[in-house]
This record gives C-alpha cells, sequence and structure tokens, in this order.
C-alpha cells in the first residue's frame, strides 16, 4: 500500500492561476520521500491539499488507501504536517501548543502530556516548555513544529522545507532525528530547497516544475542519470596555462585551481595521472555543486525549453 | 471520530479557549465590571431615581436584567470574533483544519469559549447588580436558557464575522455599527410600549428586544413580549446562525483557498 497516493491533482486559484496541473504522486510505505521544485511549481499547493488547507479543483488523493474525498476524518488521523511558515499561537505556552494539538485529535489528556514531554525532550524544548512561542529562536520554532506534528503520533509526517533558515548544527540534528522517526516506520516526505539534504536523506524523489510531476523515481536511478559531473582541483603550485588533455574539458580559475569536466564512465585516475605528467600536482578536490542540484537545474531547464 | 473522541477534541479548544481569556482577565473580565457599575451608578441611581417607575418596577430595576444581557452579548462576540480572527491571522487555525475533527465540533468549540467568557462576566456583573438592587428572579430556569441561548447566539454572530474579516478593522465595524446600536434600540433602557406604534413595529425586527424581553421576564417577570414569541425567535436565529457559520467553514469561505 501507498502512504500517499495522488493522480491527476490539479488546482486553479480564484485569481485564475493554475497552480497544479495534473499531478500525479507515489510514496511507498515507509519511505523518505523528496519533493521537489523551484519556487512556485506547485509544492505547498499539493501539500495544502493532501492536508486540508487548500481546496483541490480535480484529480483524487489517497492516504494509505483513505481517500480525503470519501474518507477525509481517516486521511487526516494519518498525516502529521510541519508547514513551511510558523503557524502556531505565538502567545501560547510550548507545553499547551503541543497537548491541545493531541486533544485535537482526540488523544486523552494524560496521554496527550506524556506525548508533549516526550517529543519536546527529543527536540530538545523542554526546558522552555512554560515559555510562550514568541520566545523562541527560529530553530526551536522550527523544532516546535515538528514536536506538534508528532504528537498525534501520525504514520506519514510531511515536511515542508523544514531547515529553512536553520544553522548548519540545527540542521544536521533535524536530519539525525528524522531518520531515526524514518527508521522507525514513519513515511517522511520532504520538500527542501537544500538539495543536498534531498540527497542524503531521501530514498525516492518527485520533481515538479510549473504544476506538473517531471520527474518521479528511486534517488539512486535519478543520480545514474547524471552524465557529467564537474569537479574543482586545488593544485600544490601555481600554473599559468590551462592543462590540455584529451576527452576533458579544463579551465582555469585562478592559478591555484582548476575546473574539469568528466564525463560519466571516464576515469579521476586518468586525470591525476596525466596531470602529474604534466608536472601539475593535486592538492584536493570536490564537487562543483551537489549532484542532485546539477540534474535538478538540467531537468526543469528541460521542461521549461 | 469516535464520541469520545470527539469529547475530548471539543474540550481541548474550549479549555484553550477559557484559558485565553482567563490569561488577560484584566482586558475581557474586568471592563464589563466597570462600565456595568457606571450604567448603575449614571442611568439607575442618578438618572433613574428622576423617572417614573415602568411596569410597576423602579427604573434601576427595569433596565438590570437588559444591562447584565447587554455585557453577555458584548463579551460572547468579542471573545469568538477576536480569538477566531486571531487564529486565522497567525495561522493557527492550521492546527485545527489539519485535524481529524468535523467542522461542526470546531464551531462549537469556539462558540463553548465565548459562551464562557459571555456566562463569566455575567456573573460578575450580576453580582456588581447586587449593591445597586434586589433583583426578584421570578423564573430561574428561564433566566438562564435564555441568557445560554443569547450567550451562544452572539457567539456565532462573531464566529461569522471573524470569517469573514481580512483586517483588525473588520472585527470592530459590526460591533460598532450594528452590535451597538441594536443593542440599545433592543428595550434595554425602556419599554417599546413608550414608543410610538411605528416605531414599536420596526423594535419588533430587532432580534436583541426578544433576548431582553425574556431576560427581563425571567428576572422581573415581566416583559413587552409573549415569552413564547421570544423563545421561539430566539431559538430560530441560534440555529439559523449555526447553519450558517458551519455553511462557510464547510466551504471553507476566507479560511481556505
Amino acid at each position: 500500500m501507498y502512504a500517499l497516493k495522488i493522480r491527476n491533482l490539479t488546482k486553479t486559484y480564484k485569481s485564475g492561476v493554475q497552480a497544479l496541473k495534473g499531478v500525479d504522486l507515489d510514496v511507498p510505505t515507509g519511505d523518505f520521500f523528496a519533493l521537489l521544485g523551484p519556487n512556485g511549481a506547485g509544492k505547498s499547493t499539493a501539500i495544502g491539499i493532501i492536508c486540508s488547507l487548500v481546496n483541490k479543483t480535480a484529480g483524487t488523493v489517497e492516504v494509505f488507501g483513505h481517500s480525503i474525498d470519501t474518507e477525509l476524518e481517516q486521511a487526516k488521523s494519518c498525516i502529521g504536517l510541519v508547514p513551511q511558515e510558523f503557524n502556531f499561537n505565538q502567545f501560547e505556552p510550548l507545553i499547551e501548543i503541543l497537548a491541545g494539538q493531541a486533544g485535537y485529535y482526540g488523544i486523552d489528556r494524560d496521554t496527550a502530556y506524556q506525548r508533549a514531554e516526550k517529543y519536546l525532550k527529543q527536540l530538545s524544548l523542554w526546558d522552555k516548555r512554560s515559555s510562550v512561542a514568541r520566545e523562541l529562536s527560529g530553530g526551536m520554532k522550527r523544532r516546535l513544529m515538528i514536536a506538534r506534528a508528532l504528537v498525534h503520533e501520525p504514520r506519514l509526517l510531511i515536511l515542508d522545507e523544514p531547515t529553512a533558515g536553520v544553522d548548519i548544527e540545527i540542521r544536521r540534528s533535524m536530519w539525525q532525528f528524522l531518520t531515526e522517526i524514518n527508521q522507525q516506520g514513519t513515511t517522511i516526505i520532504l520538500t527542501t530547497h537544500y538539495l543536498e539534504e534531498a540527497e542524503k536523506l531521501c530514498r525516492h524523489i518527485a520533481i515538479i516544475n510549473n504544476g506538473q510531476t517531471i520527474e518521479s523515481t528511486g534517488m539512486k536511478s535519478l543520480l545514474k542519470k547524471l552524465h557529467l559531473e564537474t569537479f574543482i582541483l586545488q593544485l600544490t603550485e601555481a600554473i599559468e596555462t590551462v592543462p590540455v588533455m584529451s576527452g576533458y574539458a579544463f579551465r582555469l580559475l585562478d592559478e591555484f585551481n582548476v575546473e574539469v569536466d568528466i564525463n560519466k564512465g571516464k576515469s579521476v585516475n586518468e586525470v591525476f595521472i596525466e596531470l602529474q605528467k604534466q608536472g601539475v600536482l593535486v592538492e584536493s578536490m570536490r564537487n562543483k555543486s551537489n549532484r542532485l542540484e546539477e540534474l535538478f537545474m538540467n531537468l526543469v531547464e528541460h521542461d521549461r525549453a | 471520530m469516535k464520541m469520545r473522541q470527539q469529547y475530548i477534541a471539543f474540550t481541548a479548544i474550549m479549555l484553550r479557549e477559557i484559558r485565553r481569556f482567563m490569561r488577560i482577565w484584566v482586558q475581557t473580565i474586568l471592563p464589563a465590571s466597570i462600565t456595568m457599575t457606571l450604567y448603575f451608578v449614571i442611568f439607575g441611581n442618578l438618572i433613574g431615581s428622576q423617572l417614573n417607575d415602568i411596569h410597576g418596577f423602579k427604573y434601576i430595576d427595569y433596565i438590570v436584567p437588559g444591562i447584565i444581557l447587554m455585557a453577555i452579548i458584548n463579551n460572547s462576540y468579542a471573545n469568538v470574533v477576536s480569538s477566531f480572527f486571531s487564529a486565522k491571522f497567525q495561522r493557527h487555525i492550521e492546527e485545527l483544519l489539519v485535524s481529524p475533527m468535523p467542522n461542526y465540533l470546531i464551531v462549537l468549540g469556539y462558540v463553548s469559549g465565548g459562551v464562557a467568557r459571555g456566562l463569566m462576566v455575567g456573573l460578575a456583573v450580576t453580582l456588581v447588580s447586587t449593591f445597586f438592587v434586589d433583583l426578584p428572579f421570578v423564573h430561574v430556569g428561564i433566566t438562564i436558557t435564555v441568557v445560554i441561548l443569547t450567550s451562544i447566539l452572539f457567539s456565532l454572530a462573531g464566529f461569522i464575522n471573524a470569517v469573514y474579516a481580512k483586517s483588525f478593522d473588520d472585527i470592530t465595524i459590526i460591533p460598532t455599527f450594528v452590535l451597538t446600536p441594536l443593542t440599545y434600540l433592543g428595550g434595554i433602557f425602556y419599554s417599546v410600549d413608550m414608543l410610538p406604534e411605528f416605531w414599536q413595529s420596526i423594535s419588533l425586527v430587532n432580534p436583541i428586544l426578544y433576548m431582553v424581553n425574556a431576560v427581563r421576564y425571567g428576572m422581573l417577570g415581566v416583559s413587552d413580549i409573549n415569552i413564547v414569541t421570544a423563545f421561539t425567535m430566539i431559538i430560530s436565529f441560534v440555529v439559523a446562525l449555526f447553519v450558517f457559520a458551519l455553511y462557510l467553514f464547510n466551504k471553507g469561505i476566507g479560511i481556505r483557498s
């Protein structure tokens, strides 16, 4: 069974803007799924429809087999949402926000407070439990929204850019936490603009552009499609001319750094050997950009063309 | 959701709403007591002592039921309109929209908060009134029922106002330009029998007239309106507003794009 199955989902706003033009999506149960797309692609609209925050125009959405048209309550019970914008009562204490949210799912008061304690502790917010939400830092607010989304222990957790604007330390701790709850059986859908995050965490990926699904596949099979990778080589000694090598394109960035495009199937070792023959020694090497980022840009630009 | 889960969800909203207005009780509970004390002193004692009795009651006795009801109306309305609009404005209404709670329960949850504040303020004003008058409470059951129904009715009205509101200005326009005139013209400070026949007929379209007279009947035993007619009108308004509020919520007007 799919955790989420979407067919031909469309949304036209009253303004006439067609945000979704027939999105199809299959998210396997237990998956860690990346939903990517440029700003305005329709990701948040799709999430809004799944979570009943936006009315759909047409199409079907099923959450663990429950249609949002005929079994909305069951479908909603399965979902926990971490939205892009802060959407909690700024004047309410954290513990009350979580216990209240559990209450809306019919969870009794004692269990609600136990769960609130559990998730506030797991997300390092327990010390702040009596503080009102507006007193929290940006990173704490993001973690509060994750804790709130988990308090009814949903089978499907949807995170809409959860790490936007948080520092790398908090981001990494969030990655670890999300990986753990995914390993415990929670299906996770993640939208993010940090493609490194998607590559690191997710097993499947869908790319939405201009209101349509332009790619939906496994992360590994998508990355295999990458035909060309660009590396930046830092040199031990300064050079003045660009190294020349058959089958490889070099570009001189500055006297200590060169950029080289390596096609799929070509060996990086060959580059090192040939450079050494030419008296150029490499001190270190790194990818010019994230591999997924390159693919993402290729797909989106191809779709636009 | 099963019945027990619905009960838990409903009480979660109700308790949150009660906590909200109790947290700021100086702004929510206290002002009505002070304002109404001024009404008792100025309109009741100072001016009222110069006026003739109405329907066999001293002027201050005659106006007290209406003044208590006015406090209940204003506070029930204000609680829901500000709380629900604030939830829209801060977007934490989404906490409820993503939950499996049925829509009618969300409406009732907000209404329960308005009723709780209305009753609390009503009780406070009634206690204050005991320093000025000795209300006989002829029909206690009728008094309590009218007070609760009125509180429900104006909580629903506040909810509908908040659904349509797009700015903080929108939640003050209706109370200022509609609610206050209707309240003052609803027979709190006079009997409609004192009006010319034309204005008596016009007054009959004012729903607050029925509530003021029904509560006056409960407290003093006199009314300008037949009590059965009054109850029929109040219940009809409650049902109509509840159906309308639920329709708006189901359609997602003002809350879902």
